[in-house]
């Protein structure tokens, strides 16, 4: 199958120069103040340039590279990316040597510099970050990898860049795996799909024969769990990203759903759905032990695991509605922690282990919203006709879920989207799939 | 899904409202009661006289008088074709969570099952799936169509 994870990414050199005032980013405040940043085109000798035309078909593989720099930055909200028509320096003058005046005129605080070139079969790669004002360089590092991964390569830069100026890992060199739809609303087809976070490079994992809802990534990436209606007996499946391989996980006498993983691997949560009473149940993937953890004649659904694998907050209806509860992962010490106004769904907890972000539905409307684990500070970050399944970016700052437009009696206007948006309720982004999309996962960081 | 006593209220507003005013929309207050479908529209059947499936109240797994009306003809039907095995598919609308809504679409067909095996059908002729919201019979936004969609079908498996 698809090979994904075969990057070889070597750091050659890495320094990074402590100085006095230096440009940082706040990404506490929403992106009233984007950064304004210079990203130079990575330059390329013409040798280098002619032998990896031959392998690309484009024109210059450097600009390509900054270009998906540029794009990252700009999505992310707090940063300005300027118009490359400004620039006064060549590339590679830039890159050794920046005439800070020059940027400095074009109101970039902060330069991207960089080289690449073709050698040995691999890409070479190396970039700067430069503090215009300061005219002071924070930092230089080098790269080697196989040519096809050059997209990596930009994402891998600006996780480096918003790393040095947010104090925070980035969240760029990153997949999302979804549900890609099709068809009419009452015979839709779909397939599990897995995009870069910047939608490009998509693969489906799955052929649309049957029904698949939900996938989730496991912590290393190279599995997801997802629920799929093959041969009409709707359960739980593991399915290897490099093999291809598939499997059923456990041995249910009804529908399994609601997978996720535990924070560790090592273990499915799932809900299982028996004579109309669904409850919440792990196994264990290595030695195939299965685990009742709540038993109650309610709904109990959609559990998610705290970072630190102690608790599970999930969806019930025990109240007479859909409300959020945080538990022990042994199923005790049960908890309602949301009390707002409308009923709550989807809770999942985010990688810093504070918040959990749910799905709210009140007066016929849709929200995407925060609260803390123990149910208080709740915010909402937008409201739609009807959205949900928030899914955190790996550093906790963004949030993917999808969102489903009114249709008329034929079914037209119908169209399910991706959509991203901060943690602060800002940025709110559609996220370009090839088709309609649904039940985003963001994966970790591929490289760290 | 889910908005019952939330929506109901909005509903009956809208209803009251209705009758004031407008004939176009009086159709549809005839074909749902409370929330429930009653109209015929989607309805298929397994014989003559007996209707194949049975709605639901938003949010609800409750089987209405109507619904356990149709449910005694499925099962007067099924002990006269003792042959026949049926799958119970249960059903959501789309105004709530992928998730929940597939434990409701479970929990309603197995409402039915519970009827009907209340009525002599033997648990082993019937199985059950949910669907949750992934096939509405309706693709319309709107309440007439979520509560046509809000539904238990009985299928023949064999």
């Amino acid at each position: 199958m698809i090979r994904f994870f075969n990057l070889l990414l070597v750091i050659f050199f890495s320094f990074f120069v402590k100085a006095n005032a230096l440009i940082e980013v706040d990404i506490t405040r929403g992106n009233l103040n984007p950064l304004p940043i210079a990203v130079s085109p990575l330059s390329l000798d013409s040798k280098s340039n002619q032998e990896l035309q031959k392998i690309f078909k484009k024109k210059n593989i450097g600009a390509e590279i900054s270009s998906v720099v540029e794009n990252n930055l700009k999505t992310s909200g707090l940063f300005n990316p300027l118009n490359k028509d400004a620039f006064l320096q060549k590339p590679d003058i830039a890159h050794l040597k920046p005439r800070f005046e020059d940027w400095a005129l074009i109101k970039a605080q902060a330069l991207i510099t960089g080289k690449v070139k073709f050698q040995d079969e691999k890409l070479r790669v190396e970039f700067r970050l430069w503090d215009v004002l300061a005219g002071k360089e924070m930092m230089a590092l080098a790269f080697t990898t196989v040519p096809t991964n050059w997209r990596r390569i930009g994402h891998i830069i600006t996780d480096k860049v918003y790393e040095r100026l947010t104090g925070e890992k980035g969240y760029f060199d990153t997949r999302i795996i979804y549900v890609a739809e099709n068809g009419p609303k009452t015979k839709r087809i779909k397939k599990l799909a897995i995009m870069d976070q910047d939608g490009f490079n998509t693969k489906y994992l799955t052929l649309g024969n049957e029904l698949v809802l939900t996938p989730r990534f496991n912590p290393t990436n190279q599995m997801v769990t997802y629920l799929s209606y093959f041969r009409n007996l709707p359960r739980v499946y593991l399915l290897d990203i490099e093999t291809g391989v598939q499997e059923v996980v456990g041995d249910f006498p009804g529908m399994t759903f609601a997978p996720r993983f535990s924070p560790d691997g090592k273990k499915i949560i799932m809900s299982f759905a028996i004579d109309g009473n669904s409850d919440i149940y792990t196994m264990d993937l290595e030695n195939r032990i299965v685990e009742r953890i709540t038993n109650h004649p309610s709904i109990d659904t959609s559990p998610s695991f705290s970072p630190d694998g102690k608790y599970i907050c999930f969806n019930s209806d025990r109240s007479g509605y859909q409300q959020i509860y945080v538990m022990k992962n042994d199923g005790s010490n049960v908890k309602r922690i949301s009390f707002g106004k409308g009923l709550y769904g989807t809770p999942v907890w985010s990688p810093r282990g504070d918040l959990i972000a749910f799905t709210k539905l009140h007066k016929g409307k849709f929200y995407i919203g925060v609260m803390r684990k123990d149910g208080s500070g709740e915010r909402l970050l937008t409201e739609n006709y009807y959205q949900e399944a928030p899914s955190w970016s790996p550093n906790g700052r963004v949030l993917i879920f999808y969102r489903e437009t009114k249709s008329d009696s034929e079914g037209k206007g119908f169209s399910a989207k991706l959509w991203s948006i901060d943690l602060t309720g800002y940025n709110e982004r559609l996220v370009i799939t090839e088709s309609d999309a649904s039940d985003p996962s963001w994966s970790s960081l591929l490289s760290n | 899904m889910n908005l019952s006593k939330y929506f109901k209220g909005a509903f009956l507003v809208m209803l009251a409202s209705l009758v004031l005013s407008a004939c176009a929309t009086k159709k549809v207050g005839n074909q749902i009661q409370g929330d429930v479908y009653t109209g015929t529209d989607t309805v298929e059947y397994l014989a003559s006289g007996v209707p194949d499936r049975v709605f639901f109240a938003t949010n609800e797994s409750v089987l209405t008088t109507a619904s356990r009306d149709t449910l005694r003809k499925q099962a007067e039907w099924l002990r006269k074709n003792s042959k026949i095995n049926i799958v119970l598919e249960g059903h959501a609308d789309e105004r709530g969570t992928r998730e929940y809504n597939l434990a409701l679409g479970e929990r309603r067909a197995n409402a039915a099952k519970d009827y009907l095996m209340t009525y002599g059908i033997s648990g082993s002729r019937i199985s059950v799936i949910s669907y949750g919201k992934e096939r509405p019979v309706d693709s319309g936004s709107n309440p007439l169509a979520w509560s046509k969609n809000r539904r238990s079908v009985t299928v023949k498996a064999n």
